[in-house]
């Protein structure tokens, strides 16, 4: 590693420290140390949600999905800056800030629980955050170490240690001030990596028409070759394999959808789209940055800042993705992603390692870390906040909100860091327990939250039941039926002797499609058919 | 898009599409919203002034 490689490392850490310690000094209250005071720039708003729902493996693992599948990912990022920023921050966000102002919340169960005026409710959220939010941390603690291992060549458990040493002291330091201090400047980062890496690859590839336009003759080449062989002559996950299968799920080319109700439009439409850019609405820790502005002016600024910065992100990385095909088969020997790279997983690190100069390949890291450190500290005080506040202060009214928050992100990055220790090579279920939460909190959490704002007909035992509707019935999809989840998890199999206990396309549609409707009819129905609320408690969260 | 078909080519667009609307939103809306004179906006504003001053 040269000097000016070691200088922008100093120099990149004195900065994360310096903002650490800004948000230290701005942290006066359990308002500042939660909600960040509810005072937040929309700079630091918008970019702090965009970086903290932009995780390393949005852009290695789902770039790699786009080597694979193609540009029919792009319907993800039209839901990610259609759902995820402009529905978000312009029907739900005001609404959230209002309530959370009225109803004096810090966190996300919190609102709901005073919104329906349940402690169970507050808990019960709490608790899923504290159940599945550390292996979602896990996936992305061990994703970000990878990296720094892999580029500075040093010990996985050394950068582990290393790494999250540095997001736990800005994090407990600095709460939430500095947790979206942090993550503006790695979005920032994140932003000019991606900006760069789109360019040098158009220009690589003679321009945009040109470059997209070599996507066909490519997929004729590489898997068009492969109709003759089946699926059995070819070694069960490798390039070929992976190709063969896209081409048996209905796929036809890196600039096609792939056929209409088959396989891999299920997967493409129901569990990509529809499973992350719904999904995204009921993310507790991004649902809290809603919280964190003082009034509808910061939000619409938001939606300007988010809905560029999204658009950046995953829309850069589909595309840059599936462009790769064309690359490697004009300088890797007529050979597609795949087969260059080996693995979904590495086309994105090898591609940037042999394709992009050496300095961009720098810069990339660095963007990499901070889409794992955003991430991370925001999911480590968000797990701090429901062992805090959530928890225990609901069990011991009197305990200091700060010091059992600080207390919580400690218990919790322990126990994820633990986690990431045992298992330096990502287990099938950790792999999928982004996935895992994103329909867990949608299924359990979208109905309650949505109703909870706009329909005051809402009751608490409707909300109750929804919850439970969407935990059994999305809990019970992932285990025994969705192909992905059910295989990794193994119970399926264990007790019947087959991955999944339906068969045929279903096992192909996710996990949200079917457990969200039946949460949402179940808040329904039990809602009209429940004692309405108390109209002064109405009042409380409503009027102004 | 070169070379796509319908479907890529509509999420291509409407992704560019929605883009721009956050950025129409954003730009049309920059200065609006600023005053929130709701109760609940003054008594937090008033609790967190009381908490200062007690610091």
């Amino acid at each position: 590693m040269g000097a000016f490689e070691n200088i922008i490392i100093i120099l990149y850490l004195a900065l994360i420290g310096y903002l650490g310690f800004l948000g230290y000094k701005q942290t006066k209250n359990t308002t500042d140390y939660l909600i960040a005071g509810r005072d937040t720039h929309p700079f630091i708003m918008a970019l702090s949600y965009g970086a903290t729902f932009i995780s390393t493996a949005a852009i290695v693992g789902f770039g790699g999905v786009a080597a694979w599948l193609g540009n029919s990912l792009l319907w993800l990022t039209f839901f990610n800056i259609i759902i995820g920023i402009f529905a978000a921050f312009v029907f739900l966000g005001n609404p959230t800030r209002k309530m959370g102002y009225r109803l004096n919340a810090h966190t996300f169960p919190e609102l709901l629980g005073k919104r329906y005026n349940s402690k169970f409710i507050q808990m019960f959220g709490g608790s899923i955050v504290l159940l599945f939010m550390p292996l979602y941390a896990t996936a992305v603690l061990i994703g970000g170490t990878h990296f720094i291992s892999l580029y500075f060549q040093v010990d996985y458990h050394a950068a582990l240690l290393v790494f999250s040493l540095i997001i736990t002291v800005y994090v407990i330091a600095g709460g939430l001030k500095g947790v979206m201090l942090t993550d503006a400047l790695q979005g920032t980062i994140m932003f000019i990596a991606m900006i760069i890496l789109m360019f040098v690859t158009f220009d690589a590839l003679g321009g945009i028409d040109q470059a997209f336009s070599k996507l066909d003759n490519v997929w004729t080449q590489t898997v068009g070759s492969l109709s003759d062989t089946s699926l059995k002559e070819l070694q069960p996950g490798g390039p070929d394999f992976m190709m063969k299968l896209s081409t048996l799920w209905g796929f036809t080319g890196w600039n096609s959808m792939p056929s209409f109700m088959g396989p891999g439009w299920l997967f493409v439409i129901t569990t990509i789209t529809l499973g992350v850019g719904i999904g995204v609405l009921a993310q507790p820790q991004l649902i809290v940055r809603f919280m964190t502005v003082k009034s509808k002016q910061e939000l619409n600024r938001a939606v300007l800042i988010g809905g560029v910065f999204i658009v950046s992100m995953t829309g850069i990385i589909f595309i840059v993705g599936s462009l790769t095909n064309a690359w490697y088969y004009e300088f890797n020997d007529g050979k597609n992603a795949l087969q260059s790279a080996g693995s979904i997983g590495k086309v994105i690190p090898h591609f940037i390692n042999t394709a992009m100069p050496k300095w961009f390949s720098f810069i990339f890291l660095f963007a990499l870390i901070s889409a794992a450190m955003s991430t991370l500290s925001s999911q480590f005080h968000t797990m701090g906040t429901a062992v805090g506040r959530d928890l225990i202060q609901q069990i011991k009214p009197k305990s200091n909100s700060v010091t059992v928050t600080r207390l919580g992100i400690i218990v919790m990055i322990s126990f994820s860091v633990s986690l990431a220790y045992a298992f330096n090579e990502q287990p099938a279920i950790i792999a999928r327990s982004t996935a895992i939460f994103f329909a867990l909190c949608a299924s359990i959490f979208l109905p309650s939250y949505i109703a909870g704002l706009f329909w005051k007909r809402m009751t608490k035992k409707g909300a109750i039941a929804s919850m439970l509707v969407g935990l059994i019935s999305s809990s019970f999809w992932l285990v025994f039926v969705h192909f992905k989840e059910a295989k990794a998890l193994g119970i399926a199999k264990a007790l019947t002797g087959s991955h999944s206990v339906l068969s045929g396309k279903i096992i192909f549609v996710d996990a949200l499609i079917i457990a969200l409707p039946l949460s949402i009819i179940t808040a329904i129905v039990v809602s009209l058919m429940t004692k309405k609320m108390d109209g002064k408690h109405l009042d409380k969260c409503f009027s102004d | 898009m070169t070379g796509a078909d319908f479907g890529v080519n509509l999420a291509f667009y409407l992704t560019i599409f929605s883009t721009l609307i956050c950025v129409a939103y954003g730009t049309l809306n920059w200065n609006k919203g600023s005053t929130d004179k709701s109760k609940g906006v003054k008594n937090w504003a008033r609790t967190e002034d009381k908490i200062d001053e007690g610091l």
